[in-house]
């Protein structure tokens, strides 16, 4: 990179470095500094730490972390307060421009050009909201159309409302939140239109966001069109068939000035992809082992820029384990990664994160069924020998499903592949 | 007379279908709840129905124009818009600590509302 003239450069070196100070780059950070790396530098590019929890003000955070349900800032507040305790070094308003393979950091803010050095980086980015374009949705391009998040963020942030009359596209339960948030505020939510035949957002909030307020969730249904001059007007939507194709005859006008869109998150790894480091194509998030580690070295990922996590109690948690190996890596030296085996998505798994595993011994991995099942049963299998087999209660999309297996050293001397399957009972 | 009714639980991620049965004032759990917790929240969700309220209230000469509140413990959900009310007609000066009751007994509830985010003063 050319550094402009007049530009301040300012050189550092860390022992590790964590990209994004939402609850996932907190909880790495402070892990990182429990498990003894020194001197831990957290960037982030807002001016608050906590990333997307202080807009999150509803509650159900951490009930499967600590018992107690808390709302998204008293949780984010909960680490940033254990976060300044451990005198982690915290950079704000600062953005990272890019790393390179030798983890030497170029990071911007007003004081001018940082260089950080650092023994291991940690990945911490988040995610961003799909957009109309991602889903290409016909029509005009009217003022009225909102991701969901934004119009939390205006909510509940900047005291500004989207508008009065609204249509929901989508219920992750970032959109079933905003249904409940809306009508709290006074506006009328006039339904949440989802292409799938069941919801994708939690239980709970179909119950506690939308049936309590008598919310219609139009299932099997999708927009087709976007209608309005200056300000959106009305949405189209019509039903679809079992491949998803709209039926034609079935569309029905909606008079509305909002559209807000719930279409599902997208992993922020642009920093990861210009370095060269594997892109997982179905998570949207790095290909790492099991200590979290990328494809580039003393590199590790974690929170939503590896995979979009339904809790932050679980996400936490992983993150406190890649922090830890990122403390770790500075102390132990690495062996020869001669055996690798590597896990991939069977029958009825969307996906499964690590992708990798380096090392034999206790793994937990991390997966996503495809679609809603009763009970069902989870194979783990190694060429034809069956690892684990474990019998699920339930199996929903949108509540991930985590599993620990143990992984002795003779299946990685002789398997390359474990297949993650979710079949029925 | 005997109805069966099936409650989502709430409590937590999993949102177990809980079927009971309801005889009067007597509450029987059929099937499917996988914890403890399920019980006791079928029960008030039958015959006391109550949810956490969170919103947030004006704050005057803060770092930021809101601050986030909740309920101090869960409200009756006939009472939800009612509160909401006398939650927009306040406001709040800055600072403003996470925790602090922001209004005590809330339209007449014996429930307060408390702040969850702390709020500096503005800068300027």
């Amino acid at each position: 990179m050319v550094e402009p003239e007049g530009i301040k450069v300012i050189d550092h070196s860390a022992d590790v470095v964590v990209i994004g100070g939402g609850p996932a780059g907190l909880a790495a950070a402070i892990s990182a500094k429990e498990s003894g790396a020194e001197h831990v530098v957290l960037l982030d590019r807002n001016s608050w730490l906590g990333g997307i929890l202080p807009q999150c003000i509803h509650d159900g955070f951490g009930v499967e972390e600590t018992g107690t349900s808390m709302t998204g800032p008293e949780y984010a507040e909960k680490y940033i307060e254990m976060a300044e305790k451990q005198d982690i070094d915290i950079m704000k308003e600062t953005m990272v421009l890019q790393f390179d393979k030798r983890r030497e950091i170029t990071a911007v803010n007003k004081n001018g050009l940082h260089k950080i050095k650092a023994s291991a980086i940690v990945l911490a980015m988040g995610c961003r909201e799909k957009t109309r374009w991602n889903v290409m949705i016909p029509g005009d391009r009217p003022s009225g159309i909102y991701t969901a998040g934004v119009a939390q963020a205006f909510i509940n942030l900047y005291n500004i409302m989207p508008g009065k009359n609204v249509i929901i596209l989508g219920s992750g339960d970032v959109g079933l939140i905003m249904a409940r948030r809306l009508k709290f505020e006074g506006a009328n939510v006039l339904g949440v239109v989802e292409i799938l035949p069941y919801a994708s957002g939690l239980p709970r909030n179909v119950v506690q966001c939308l049936e309590d307020y008598d919310i219609p969730l139009f299932l099997n249904h999708t927009v087709t069109c976007i209608n309005g001059k200056e300000r959106v007007e009305q949405v189209i939507i019509a039903q679809v068939d079992k491949k998803m194709n709209v039926i034609s005859g079935t569309e029905k006008k909606i008079e509305c000035d909002t559209f807000l869109l719930s279409l599902g998150l997208i992993p922020e790894n642009e920093l990861a992809n210009n370095v060269g480091i594997e892109i997982d194509s179905i998570t949207g998030g790095p290909t790492v082992n099991q200590y979290f580690e990328t494809t580039l070295s003393g590199v590790f990922a974690c929170g939503n820029c590896l995979q979009v996590y339904d809790t932050v109690d679980v996400l936490a948690t992983d993150a406190k384990n890649a922090g830890k190996s990122a403390a770790k890596n500075l102390t132990i030296q690495k062996k020869d990664k001669k055996i690798i085996t590597k896990v991939a998505p069977g029958r009825g798994v969307r996906y499964v994160v690590p992708q990798i595993i380096s090392e034999p011994g206790k793994v937990h991995l991390t997966l996503r069924a495809e679609k809603p099942r009763e009970s069902s049963v989870l194979h783990v299998i190694a060429d034809d020998k069956e690892l684990l087999k474990k019998r699920l209660l339930w199996a929903n999309p949108a509540n991930m499903i985590g599993v620990d297996i143990d992984i002795p050293l003779e299946v990685m001397t002789t398997t390359q592949n474990l297949e993650v399957m979710l079949g029925d009972c | 007379m005997i109805v069966e009714r099936n409650i989502t639980c709430i409590v937590c991620p999993i949102g177990c279908k809980i079927l009971v049965r309801i005889d009067g004032t007597q509450l029987e759990i059929v099937e499917g709840n996988k914890c403890k917790r399920g019980i006791e929240y079928a029960k008030n969700e039958a015959f006391d129905p109550r949810r956490m309220l969170t919103t947030s209230v004006l704050v005057n000469g803060g770092e930021w124009p809101l601050v986030s509140v909740k309920s101090s413990k869960p409200v009756p959900k006939e009472k939800l818009f009612p509160i909401l009310k006398e939650i927009k007609r306040t406001a709040v000066n800055a600072p403003v600590k996470s925790g602090q009751t922001i209004i005590k007994n809330v339209a007449n509830t014996d429930i307060s509302i408390v702040a969850t985010k702390t709020v500096k003063n503005n800068k300027i």
